[in-house]
């Protein structure tokens, strides 16, 4: 579903990613997980069109999307929840889920995301007529992936969705992961927890400065003595 | 001061500063919505003055029906400027948007001046001296249509921004513009479509002046100065200070043009502006650091 190939990217003078190359296959959960300046979340920018790919391919469904335009991209179907939530803090709520479906072709079934937006999230159906500046950091977080599903993404990009969030709703985010991939969306991981989401996924690759150092099963990477110690710190 | 006569000057303060706020809220949507400081804001005005003025003289059509031309004129006009001038600034440093800017406005006024010369002109037809009168108020016409108008389209533009999906999307730009683009917006076609509505704004407001004033080629100074003292007291990018700040501009303004003297009228202003300034840096409306293009 998305390829990537040879990917570099950076800021100004600063390259971030210098090579790097995954797959994700339809209806997968892929996790991409490492250390922190590891190129992750350029990896995300790169694929949203926020930043320009300086070399390499990135084909989504079969199409090469390195040059569009980021609302091309989410009109594909095409859509990331980015790091940091990045909610309009001084719209509501609902607005920012409407705002989610700007995009032509989820506009056309916004209702329906909407009730089922509402029904994964009964947190969010009570907050819609708040700011959502005003909400904590873990009711942010899932208007953030309530904004991200009412675009019908056909894949989702998560950017660190469980950065800096309590517990209770970090166990909530990997349950809401879980019944978002069984409604058939492809979701790629973007995590720094590497435990859980490790044993979650179909396919895993680890980046380390701007290259992807491992890749393999979930499971295989997680048991992996040498990757624990030298990257992921466990 | 008698009653009535305080009344009659509030009705012309408030009349006057609902142009005021039209000519302002063009702005402040521009820089709330793309953080461009417009400097040619003024010259905008000119040409909006300048075109009523030949269909209105040229054409010998109704200065109000100039207002259907006027205002699509200025959008494309406005576009067209976003496109070849606006949009390499974007993300540039302050100074280059500056000199853009200024550099526009010096260019409009030097074209006007070639094309229309330096003379002062106005138009004169009935209704440009016509006069209601309500109790023992009396209103001019244009006066009271021009605020008619000016309402009229600052209500628009906040039902426009508030509840439709294009609206919403300006607002998100102006909040967070990389955040728009993952939702599907195209943020370049937003700049452009909010440069040339405050474009269109701005035209519309000239127009809507061109009955009440006459039109020459640096006219855009005497009104810019305002529309800055009233974007930045009501707070930068917000259309509610806008249109707050317009009218107490215009009030403030027609009570000191009486009471003190009519010399003194832009001293009173500046003073308030800069009281406001020291209670409240961010003015009336703009508590947050002008990070929101605000319809609240």
């Amino acid at each position: 579903m998305l390829e990537v190939r040879g990917l570099a990217a950076g800021y100004g003078e600063n390259e971030v990613l210098f090579d790097v190359s995954f797959d994700v296959a339809p209806g997968s959960l892929t996790v991409i997980v490492g250390a922190n300046a590891a190129g992750k979340t350029t990896t995300c920018r790169a694929i949203s069109g926020e930043i320009e790919a300086r070399a390499g391919t990135i084909r989504f469904e079969g199409d090469p999307i390195q040059h569009e335009r980021s609302d091309r991209r989410v009109e594909r179907g095409l859509v990331q929840i980015p790091e940091g939530r990045r909610l309009f803090p001084f719209m509501t709520v609902e607005e920012n889920l409407l705002l989610g479906s700007f995009a032509r072709r989820a506009r056309a079934e916004r209702r329906e995301a909407l009730e089922e937006v509402f029904a994964l999230l009964p947190r969010v159906a009570e907050r819609r007529r708040q700011a959502a500046g005003s909400l904590s950091g873990g009711e942010q977080s899932m208007v953030a992936i309530g904004r991200g599903l009412m675009a019908r993404p056909r894949l989702l990009v998560m950017d660190e969705p469980t950065l800096g969030l309590a517990p209770l709703f970090v166990e909530r985010t990997f349950e809401i992961i879980e019944e978002i991939r069984k409604r058939g969306v492809t979701v790629l991981l973007v995590e720094q927890n590497v435990k859980r989401s490790l044993s979650l996924c179909d396919r895993a690759y680890v980046l380390e400065h701007g290259h992807v150092v491992m890749q393999g099963a979930g499971r295989d990477v997680l048991s992996d003595e040498g990757l624990r110690r030298a990257y992921l710190g466990m | 001061m008698t009653l009535a006569l305080f009344a009659q000057l509030l009705v012309a303060g408030v009349l006057l500063g609902g142009v005021y706020a039209l000519i302002s809220i063009g702005l402040t949507l521009i820089f709330g919505v793309m953080r461009v400081v417009n400097f040619a804001h003024g010259e905008l005005l000119m040409l909006g003055m300048y075109l009523s003025y030949y269909l209105v003289t040229a054409v010998h059509m109704n200065p109000y029906l100039a207002l259907v031309v006027v205002a699509p004129a200025l959008y494309l006009f406005g576009l067209l400027v976003e496109v070849t001038i606006i949009r390499s600034t974007i993300g540039r440093s302050d100074v280059v948007q500056v000199f853009a800017t200024v550099g526009l406005s010096i260019v409009l006024q030097a074209g006007a001046l070639m094309a229309f010369s330096a003379n002062v002109v106005g138009i004169n037809v009935p209704i440009t001296n016509a006069l209601v009168q309500l109790g023992p108020l009396s209103m001019g016409v244009p006066q009271l249509l021009a605020f008619a108008a000016a309402m009229l389209v600052a209500s628009g533009l906040f039902v426009f921004l508030r509840s439709t999906d294009i609206g919403r999307a300006i607002r998100a730009t102006a909040q967070d513009r990389s955040a728009a683009a993952l939702m599907g917006i195209n943020v370049a076609g937003i700049y452009r479509l909010t440069f040339g509505l405050g474009s269109a704004m701005t035209g519309l407001a000239g127009a809507l002046l061109m009955p009440i004033y006459s039109v020459s080629p640096t006219v855009g100074e005497q009104f810019v100065l305002i529309a800055f003292v009233v974007v930045v007291l009501g707070g930068l990018g917000s259309v509610t200070g806008a249109l707050v700040g317009g009218l107490l501009i215009g009030i403030v303004e027609t009570f000191s043009g009486f009471v003190i003297d009519p010399q003194w009228k832009q001293a009173v202003y500046f003073l308030i502006f800069l009281g406001v300034l020291v209670f409240r840096p961010a003015g009336l409306f703009g508590a947050r650091g002008s990070e929101e293009l605000s319809t609240s």
